[in-house]
């Protein structure tokens, strides 16, 4: 089984994309399966199941989303197999930028949309960085002169990856990134992320609420660039 | 250069009518249809070398055979220029950054930049600056901006135009700088003018290429008086611009 984890930023057409690759996928005879993960809510669920695949949701709530996903990974990966897919397909909530949820063996998509900027490749860090294909959307809303841009932005911090110019409306792009995902290899065995995570648990994300210094622990920087660890 | 468009299918999934145009260097051939029917969807095939992988399912050759994938791929290699409706950049640099980025991404040299500005300040009334930044300027600017950087930096032997008429620029001028000589040059317009400037038209319906006109002579003598209509409209649009009032003498084409 093959398996993709889908992520980047919010609103770039992740869910478009999953969805015509979908299609195509299943053109090329290929099963595919899919986990949508997100934050709070989700009704994607529905739009994906009218095209005939599994669908499960995971709801990362008070956890970090990418933390909930790469934590699932061996539950996503069974169930799909229970479901005798050929891909597992993972769409990421995509809302930190620190972290890449990418799995080793895994095919990693990064979609990111062309009018956010030229700029935002520089901005993303691992999630692009480390992706093997970047999807690049709504670059119909741009001049070809942006696109070539943009992309030149990308080669720039991921001078190895897949670039796909993508079009979530009319489906563009959808063809050549399910070739993409057919030749990619199986997954198996024990995955390792090909990034680490952030350096150290957050005193935010275990419920402080309080802003003062004095109430933080962990590795922290100052907005002067100096850091700390502060703690036991 | 001869590029071929093999037909595919239009929105209904019926085999479009038209099932191969071949165009050659130093053609203009123009597209035209109402809105929806596809003309833009035609252009984006011709820009990516659709081969079968986009909604239409049609094909483009060069000289006979699919080209190269990487060619799809890489600026550098890429022998389109495209030239779309959108009438502003989003990019948040200025012009300078801009235009010597999108040299070194095309395999360029940045200090056409100079040459970029002279060609673009030709083509509209209120000069562009190096560092102007992008997004500050107006829509005439930035469509003059566009094209002066597919002339010079794109400068490919297939340009392809997305309607230039509501551009706010001098369309006529703006259509000669991009054709060049020898190339091919497929326009989408609305513009009867430009529309009879080209020598054949391929007229869109409901997705597809319903047929091909060949531009008769009758159409071409038509094309003077729709030259000095044109001219004349462009004439009052300046005045009126200016602020002025226009009198019966202006009437007059």
């Amino acid at each position: 089984m093959k398996m993709v984890i889908i992520a980047g930023t919010p609103g770039s057409g992740k869910t478009s994309v999953l969805m015509h690759a979908i299609k195509n996928l299943q053109d090329l005879g290929l099963r595919a399966a899919v986990v949508k993960v997100d934050c709070l809510w989700t009704e994607d669920d529905a739009r994906i199941k009218r095209l005939g695949v599994p669908v499960r949701v995971g709801l990362a709530r008070d956890m970090c989303p990418d933390h909930y996903s790469i934590y699932n990974t061996e539950e996503m990966i069974s169930w799909a197999s229970s479901e005798g897919a050929d891909v597992l397909l993972n769409e990421t909530a995509g809302l930190c930028l620190r972290c890449a949820p990418y799995p080793d063996r895994a095919l990693a998509v990064c979609v990111i949309d062309v009018t956010s900027g030229p700029n935002t490749p520089l901005k993303i860090g691992p999630l692009l960085t480390t992706a093997d294909v970047v999807v690049a959307t709504k670059g119909d809303l741009v001049s070809q002169a942006e696109r070539e841009v943009f992309r030149e932005r990308v080669v720039e911090v991921n001078p190895g990856c897949r670039i796909v110019e993508a079009n979530g409306l009319t489906g563009k792009g959808s063809r050549e990134l399910a070739d993409i995902i057919r030749d990619s290899r199986d997954i198996e065995g024990e995955m390792l992320l090909r990034h680490n995570p952030p350096l150290a648990v957050c005193t935010l994300c275990t419920g402080e609420l309080r802003t003062a210094k004095k109430h933080h622990r962990g590795v922290l920087r100052h907005l002067d660039g100096f850091t700390e660890y502060v703690g036991e | 250069m001869i590029i071929t468009i093999k037909g595919g299918f239009d929105k209904d999934g019926l085999p479009e009518c038209v099932r191969s145009v071949d165009v050659s260097s130093g053609e203009v051939i123009g597209i035209v249809g109402p809105t929806g029917s596809g003309k833009s969807s035609l252009i984006s095939d011709l820009e990516q070398f659709a081969q079968g992988d986009t909604p239409s399912r049609r094909y483009v050759l060069i000289d006979g055979f699919p080209p190269d994938p990487e060619i799809r791929h890489d600026p550098r290699r890429k022998p389109v220029a495209q030239l779309s409706q959108n009438m502003h950049f989003l990019a948040d640099m200025s012009v300078r950054e801009f235009i010597s980025m999108h040299a070194r991404s095309r395999g360029r040299d940045p200090g056409l930049l100079s040459k970029v500005l002279e060609m673009a300040n030709t083509l509209t009334g209120e000069p562009v600056h190096a560092d102007d930044n992008l997004t500050e300027l107006s829509g005439g600017q930035s469509r003059a901006l566009m094209v002066a950087d597919i002339a010079v930096i794109s400068d490919s032997p297939i340009v392809l135009i997305d309607e230039i008429e509501n551009a706010g620029i001098r369309k006529k001028e703006a259509l000669r700088l991009l054709s060049g000589e020898g190339k091919i040059v497929l326009v989408v317009t609305h513009d009867p003018l430009l529309a009879l400037m080209t020598e054949r038209r391929i007229v869109m319906r409901n997705g597809g290429m319903a047929k091909v006109i060949n531009t008769t002579d009758e159409e071409r003598r038509f094309c003077d008086s729709l030259f000095r209509v044109d001219t004349w409209l462009l004439s009052l649009r300046e005045l009126i611009r200016r602020g002025e009032v226009l009198s019966a003498t202006e009437a007059v084409i």
